[in-house]
């Protein structure tokens, strides 16, 4: 058990269980887990910051409640990747971007602070797409992330360094933040869980900003349950975001435990196949579906016509909102200042500096949404895309009403090649055809590991959705479904991931 | 500055167009906490030391609306006799500038909480009712020092220092619907409507309204248009006019400066203008052309405000009595004519004189010692009549002393003098300066005694009935005793002496 290689490939649950029993320090784990990033992620590079002193001052702490007989959270001692769009006041928070290298807030985030308080060790904040916008990480302005599955492929994105770190072993759970599937892409082209929560499920105070409308913080992990146990911890109510749900957390861990499906309604969106997605991941999929039905699930198809256009209302909403949450980088309080030579004047600064500082996709939406708000185009783009997103909602109520949860796959194609898609703006945004449509309604959803696809041999996604505030129903049918393939596959898929052994030479 | 600009004189302005006047009045609430957040309003803390996350604009805060706030602003609406919306949001307003944390407002577009209201103006014997458009809430902005160059503005700044303090102060926007029908009276009913405004909000204790601090500031709309013309002229919109005066100042130079302007069959340009306190001129600003795309849309960090009709009713039911209400009351109370009310508002005598006969006096005598002896100390002095060194209280107390007749009339002026004078209360100062009337008959019927004996010739013609010549016996009294006897019972003591022995 103490062996460094076995501590690091033990689940969330297994981990707080073991450090609770007293079986291994929550040092020992954090020291493990440690040693573990120093192995391997000058390969995948899924870490911007390392937090090696306060990881292990967190962890003693943890162990001191435990020797003075203090009760222990679910997930007191486990280690964690934090997306670096979170604020922590002891770490810097870049977003991945220039303009705010080297910026370190003055507060924590909720979730920052809640996972703190759950006695979970953050072990450092991780790599991502500049302020969240794109699928791939490799718009960070630090270099892009890899996925341990083949390392010359994108681990998904934005929040691509949680996913990697959680897919190489790094850290057991991470968390990242889904506006257009930054959660559940990653996820499932790393071959782990990720989890979009409902909208406002979990604070977003202290997320920096990219669509405040769409932004949800959430659980990424090698685990539905481990899943299910960070969903837990970090979500509820905070009175600093006024967006936030007045409502008990849904019951997620104990439908990750139920895992049962016998009865459900499970509806497939008839919208989501076809030309564009990958016949691999089409297979995949279909056999996902089919063994929800040999689980007992009762399965329909369903139509929501309106998600055809989810797409293009998402690129017109999210960049709205960043054109104007993104105006505050003007280098007059915080961050990156350019051309401050005592010349020019604070308007050159501000051009200077955000000329400089931001990279090229920011830039691409701080201009479609600028225009798309601009007096006499309001009305025609984002009024409209408003008024679409409402339809949106609408054939997610209509088909709520005939089913309990809804599938799709979740990304249209398995991880594709760094460098493959970054002068295609538009093939890069396909990557989050599926997932966007629940941002849009802010219902929650999961990505859970259904296979490889046999072209690549590379994971798929099943993409599960629930309405808003029924979480719960996306955990059960997630962990039914991870318990049926893991014993078809005699273990988790992870398992079968080639691309980190090969760069770890002989240390495995 | 204004030797630049062509004038017409105004009463041939008015000759020949007629003005629309139009206000937009922002006022600070005087809540304990932000807008969005729970740091301090407190006016002149040490720069930049109420501030935090929220109100900085920091990477990831987030705005949480002060519920004192919207009440305030509800308030305001029903006194201003608004519809209170039942749904409604805040909107960013986008736009770059340095004290702007966020380079956003938050503020309120076309969802305004109070829309749809009046208020009533009287100006010289005209009663005028002010449309309200509307009534919204917003956060303020940070304040700009800019240092070097000559206009203050940050164009030709050497430097520019930013004090964050102010930044999210809850900021309330009163706009009127467009004003005509004022004619030469229009700079006069703007400062009226900005006096009863400012009047209104003290009253309803939603803001201390200190225009020296800037807790209430003006954008005054102006625009011309040739008597008998179907349409209203361009408008301009002179900015941060912030002293009554300064509103009547402004609206009479813009209709000066644009009907020289139209005289010389130009066009007045749709701009914004800066208003300049010193000489009391505008110059242009940003014209509509250049006007920024402000590109408004719905705040999605914060949720509607709804607020439930049980509420804004038992908002109503609390409002305190109004201004207007007021004055109508204490002018039956005191049985004054409108003329009287009108030259009472006019000194802006009306608190004092309430205060005043709330401590004790009658209103005749309240009036009386405002109006008369007080307002000539506040004019010689050149202040306005509140900040006289004299409190209600003690001109009540004074008014008593001459009631009883401790003090007649000339001892009164002098104990009123002393107490202006820092010398201490009326009570402290009659009796350390001895200045109380000589009641006791035994002194001053030997004085009455010795007067006469000293003025046989007009004793002789009282004695023969020419009555009026006691003027003169009663003022060598009081010559004699140095003012201080009681003119009236002196009168009375020689009358007795000369015509009753007889």
């Amino acid at each position: 058990m103490s062996h460094p290689t076995d501590l690091v490939r033990l689940t969330a649950a297994q981990t707080a269980a073991a450090v609770a029993a007293g079986e291994v320090s929550a040092v020992e784990v954090t020291q493990a887990h440690l040693d573990r990033i120093a192995a391997v992620d000058t390969d995948v590079h899924a870490f911007l910051h390392v937090a090696h002193d306060s990881a292990l001052a967190a962890a003693a702490a943890v162990d001191r409640k435990r020797t003075a007989g203090e009760p222990l959270g679910p997930l007191a001692g486990v280690p964690l990747a934090l997306k670096d769009v979170l604020t922590t006041a002891d770490m810097p928070t870049t977003c991945g971007s220039k303009i705010l290298e080297n910026w370190r807030p003055p507060y924590d985030a909720t979730v920052t602070r809640r996972l703190r308080q759950a006695g979970v060790v953050i072990l450092g904040k991780t790599n991502m797409d500049e302020f969240a916008m794109g699928s791939s990480t490799e718009n960070s302005a630090f270099g892009p992330s890899h996925n341990p599955w083949d390392l010359g492929r994108i681990p998904g994105g934005s929040s691509g360094g949680s996913s990697a770190a959680v897919a190489s072993y790094q850290a057991p759970i991470g968390i990242g933040t889904d506006t257009g599937g930054s959660i559940r892409q990653p996820a499932a082209v790393c071959g782990i869980v990720g989890t979009k929560p409902t909208y406002g499920g979990s604070s977003r105070y202290g997320l920096v900003a990219f669509a405040s409308s769409l932004d949800t913080p959430g659980p990424l992990a090698r685990t539905v349950l481990d899943a299910a146990l960070l969903h837990e911890a970090m979500s509820g109510h905070d009175p600093c975001d006024s967006t936030s749900v007045d409502a008990p957390v849904p019951p997620v861990v104990a439908a990750a435990r139920q895992a049962d499906v016998s009865g459900l309604r499970v509806g497939v969106v008839a919208e989501f196949g076809g030309d564009g997605y990958q016949p691999g991941v089409l297979a995949r999929f279909a056999e996902a579906v089919e063994l929800l039905e040999s689980l007992g699930a009762k399965v329909f198809e369903v139509s929501c016509p309106h998600f055809k256009y989810a797409l293009p209302v998402y690129y017109l909403i999210a960049p709205s909102e960043c054109s104007s949450n993104l105006a505050r980088f003007d280098a007059m309080r915080y961050g990156l200042r350019i051309g401050d030579d005592g010349q020019a004047s604070a308007d050159e600064v501000m051009s200077l500096t955000r000329e400089q500082g931001f990279g090229a996709e920011v830039k691409r939406r701080i201009m479609l949404g600028t225009y798309a708000l601009s007096s006499g185009y309001y009305d025609a783009y984002y009024g409209k895309a408003q008024q679409v997103r409402t339809l949106i909602c609408r054939d997610f109520d209509a088909a709520f009403e005939q089913v309990d949860v809804l599938v799709s796959p979740t990304t249209p194609t398995t991880a594709f090649a760094i460098g493959e898609r970054v002068d295609d703006p538009m093939a890069m945004y396909l990557a989050d055809l599926c997932t966007i449509p629940s941002d849009l309604a802010g219902n929650a959803a999961i990505s859970v590991p259904c296979g490889l696809a046999s072209e690549d041999s590379l994971p798929v996604g099943l993409q599960i959705m629930s309405p808003v505030l029924a979480d719960d129903r996306i955990y059960r049918v997630g962990a039914a479904v991870e318990a049926a393939l893991e014993q078809r596959w005699g273990g988790p898929l992870l398992d079968q991931a080639q691309g980190l052994a090969q760069a770890e030479g002989g240390t495995r | 500055m204004s030797g630049l600009i062509d004038l017409v004189a105004f009463g041939d302005a008015m000759a020949r167009y007629e003005p629309v006047i139009g206000l937009e009045t922002h006022v600070e609430l005087g809540t304990n906490t932000k807008m969005f957040c729970g740091c301090p309003t407190t006016f002149g803390l040490e720069p930049n030391s109420a501030v935090c996350p929220v109100c900085l604009g920091l990477p990831g805060s987030l705005p949480v609306a002060n519920r004192a706030a919207i009440e305030y602003t509800i308030r305001i609406g029903l006194a201003l006799n608004c519809t209170i919306a039942s749904w409604c949001r805040f909107a960013r307003k986008n736009y770059f500038y340095p004290d702007m944390p966020k380079d956003f407002q938050i503020s309120q577009y076309d969802e305004p909480l109070c829309t749809d209201g009046s208020l009533e103006v009287a100006v010289e014997g005209q009663k005028f009712r002010i449309g309200i458009e509307r009534v919204h809430l917003e956060e303020d902005t940070g304040k700009s020092l800019h240092v070097g160059g000559a206009t203050g503005r940050i164009h030709g700044a050497d430097y520019s220092l930013v004090d964050y303090n102010r930044a999210g102060i809850p900021l309330v926007e009163v706009v009127t619907k467009p004003i005509p029908g004022t004619g030469a009276l229009a700079p006069v009913v703007a400062r009226a409507y900005v006096t009863e405004l400012r009047d209104l909000l003290r009253a309803l204790k939603v803001s201390d309204v200190r225009m020296e601090e800037g807790s209430l500031r003006c954008d005054v709309n102006t625009s011309l248009a040739p008597y008998g013309a179907t349409q209203w002229g361009t408008r301009t919109e002179t900015k941060n006019v912030n002293s009554l005066r300064s509103v009547e100042r402004a609206v009479r130079f813009e209709i000066e400066r644009q009907a020289a302007v139209l005289d010389a069959g130009g066009k007045v340009v749709q701009e914004t203008r800066h208003f300049h306190e010193d000489s009391g001129t505008t110059t242009a600003g940003r014209s509509k052309e250049e006007a920024q795309d402000y590109r408004y849309f719905p705040e999605p960090d914060l949720v509607p405000v709804a607020p439930e009709a049980s509420w804004v009713e038992e908002i109503r039911s609390s409002l305190p009595e109004l201004p207007a209400t007021r004055r109508a009351r204490l002018q039956s109370e005191w049985g004054l004519s409108d003329l009287d009310m009108a030259a009472l508002l006019n000194i802006g005598a009306l608190d004092l004189v309430a205060a005043t006969v709330a401590a004790g006096a009658s209103a005749a005598d309240a009036r009386k010692w405002w109006l008369g002896e007080l307002a000539r100390h506040a004019n010689s002095a050149g202040v306005e009549l509140p900040e006289l060194a004299i409190t209600p209280a003690q001109v009540a107390r004074v008014a008593a002393l001459v009631q009883d007749r401790t003090l007649n009339d000339k001892l009164a002026r002098q104990v009123i003098e002393a107490v202006l004078a820092g010398e201490g209360e009326p009570d402290q100062i009659v009796s350390a300066q001895g200045l109380a009337v000589v009641t006791d008959d035994g002194a001053l019927t030997q004085t009455v005694e010795s007067v006469i004996a000293a003025n046989p010739e007009v004793a002789d013609k009282i004695r023969a009935g020419k009555t009026p010549a006691v003027g003169a016996l009663v003022g060598e009294v009081m010559k004699a005793t140095r003012g201080r006897a009681d003119a009236a019972r002196a009168r009375e003591l020689i009358l007795q002496r000369l015509t009753e022995g007889s």
